[in-house]
């Protein structure tokens, strides 16, 4: 019952986002902090992440491919595919959804017991679009993290693959040229977008509606975390069982 | 003015105003005093419309509040200052960002005239040197006089304060209780302001709405509180010796 309280509560807020929208110039300043906090701040941990699981995938797929008969090729192509329909769009989000969610609902849950929503209301502002549109917008650009994602992935894969001994250059290029597929992108893209409406709305839900001190601030951003990863794992099933199959 | 009558509020089945009626006028400093927990903070709220009432009437100046159009409340709400009980400063902008706010929010100024009245409103109450510093590095006294100066910057008709001076020392704690009501005087502002501060009664209580469990149980003015018999408010007054001997000082006074 209250599970269902919540997430009506969860969609109407998703719809109040939307309305009475904050004047522009007060609200550009927002956009771009967010796109500072929530995007240019992840850069670094998302390459990384990327670069050496990269790798990592290379180095197994490697390993179990001993049989001669396998082209060198498969190598490449193993570790693009897996790059980029699951681990950059899939991997990546979860570990967005501890980074970025518990910044944003500590970040909104802070602003709500300290009164600075209420502080927001009372001068007839909507503070769930002062709040949350900005976050929206910026996670509008999460595909180009997830870009950086797959072509870091794909170099770590190379550079694993080459300085491990497991196949030459010209095999690895090739491998990863092999048989591609124009709709994976695609298929890959849409379920980014889709994982970036998460990020912005279900921590931005748990910050916005908590009750209590700073002691439930961290509380929320562990429940945040969890119910976010829930959701992005749950979409992931339902648009591959959509879109691939 | 603001006329208050028969406000009923509930939270999920416990009713916390149960009906209210009071009246609170222009350029006085309104007092609503009472234990915690005994709903100021609820009503100060309901006042300032962020909490709708079940049942009840609320009116600012002859306007009645559930008449009013969205425009019309949105117009009403830019009329309103409030000071929040932790002062409620927005931690990701610096002093005289907070202060600018609700500049931007609602006036069509030019830069040169928001930076003017921001200067104005932070001289007015003392705070010449703070304005690039962020609330985090204020003291608890800056951020309440900074929470003062964001409330009155866009001429509010008026202002509500919840606990103004709460965790202040207590020369501290008068400078703004004074501030406040210079303020009010000086603009013509309804003001209404939470406390359980006993000075504050003393110094600035004009008139006094006294709260317990949810129901206006007396008012007055701080000249009058001290011949009251009323037990609920002898029993908070009285709480400590020290005001028993200022009763008796009083009412010799009287005498
Ligand atoms: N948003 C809310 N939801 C549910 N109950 C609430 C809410 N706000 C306040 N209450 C309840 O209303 C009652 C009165 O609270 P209120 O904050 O008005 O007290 P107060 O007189 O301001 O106390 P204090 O002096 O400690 O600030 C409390 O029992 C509180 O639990
Ligand atoms: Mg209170």
């Amino acid at each position: 019952m209250s599970y269902l309280h919540s997430i009506g509560q969860y969609f109407l807020m998703i719809k109040e986002i939307f309305r009475k929208p904050t004047k522009w110039s007060v609200m550009r300043r927002l956009v771009f902090k967010d796109i500072d906090d929530l995007i240019i701040n992840s850069i670094g941990i998302v390459s990384f992440i990327a670069f050496f699981v990269g790798g990592v995938v290379t180095i197994q797929t490697a390993l179990n491919m001993t049989n001669p008969l396998i082209p060198k090729t498969l190598v490449g192509f193993a570790t693009r595919q897996s790059v980029i329909l699951e681990f950059a769009p899939t991997f990546i989000s979860i570990i967005m959804a501890g980074k970025v969610g518990s910044f944003i609902t500590s970040s909104i849950g802070t602003m709500r017991v300290t009164e600075q929503i209420d502080a927001l209301e009372v001068m007839g502002i909507n503070a769930i679009n002062y709040l949350v549109f900005p976050k929206f917008i910026a996670l509008m650009l999460y595909p180009f993290l997830i870009s950086i994602a797959m072509f870091l992935g794909i170099l770590g894969g190379m550079a694993a693959c080459v300085f491990g001994g497991f196949a030459s250059l010209d095999d690895y290029i090739a491998g990863i040229q092999m048989d591609f597929i124009p709709f994976h992108m695609l298929y890959a893209f849409i379920k980014t977008f889709v994982f970036a409406f998460l990020l912005a709305t279900i921590p931005s839900y748990h910050g916005f509606y908590m009750t209590g001190g700073a002691l439930e601030v961290g509380k929320a951003s562990t429940t945040s975390f969890v119910w976010t990863s829930v959701a992005i794992i749950l979409l992931n099933y339902i648009l591959t069982q959509m879109m691939l199959s | 003015m603001i006329e208050v009558n028969d406000i009923h509020k509930s939270f999920g089945g416990s009713e916390i105003l149960k009906g209210i009626s009071t009246t609170f006028e222009k350029g006085k400093t309104n007092l609503v005093i009472g234990q915690s927990g005994s709903g100021k903070t609820v009503f100060l709220k309901t006042l300032l419309g962020l909490f709708t009432p079940e049942k009840g009437s609320i009116s600012y100046d002859g306007r009645k509040y559930s008449d009013l159009s969205s425009d019309e409340k949105s117009e009403l709400r830019a009329e309103m200052g409030m000071v929040f009980q932790g002062s409620a400063l927005f931690d990701s902008m610096t002093i005289a960002e907070n202060v600018k706010f609700p500049l931007r929010m609602f006036t069509k100024q030019s830069k040169s005239e928001m930076e003017d009245r921001v200067n104005f409103v932070l001289k007015r109450v003392n705070l010449d040197d703070a304005h690039n510093k962020l609330p985090s590095e204020a003291s608890g006294g800056m951020q309440k006089r900074v929470a003062i100066a964001r409330a009155i910057v866009n001429k509010p008709k008026y202002l509500f304060c919840d606990e103004p001076n709460s965790g202040l020392d207590p020369r501290t704690a008068t400078v703004i209780d004074n501030l406040i009501q210079e303020i009010t005087q000086e603009y013509d502002i309804t003001t209404i302001i939470n406390t359980h501060d006993m000075n504050s009664v003393m110094e600035i209580g004009e008139k006094i709405v006294f709260l317990k469990d949810g129901l206006k149980e007396w008012e007055g003015s701080n000249k009058n509180i001290f011949k009251t018999d009323n037990e609920a408010v002898t029993g908070f007054v009285y709480s400590s010796d020290l005001f028993k001997r200022v009763q008796k000082m009083y009412l010799e006074e009287d005498l």
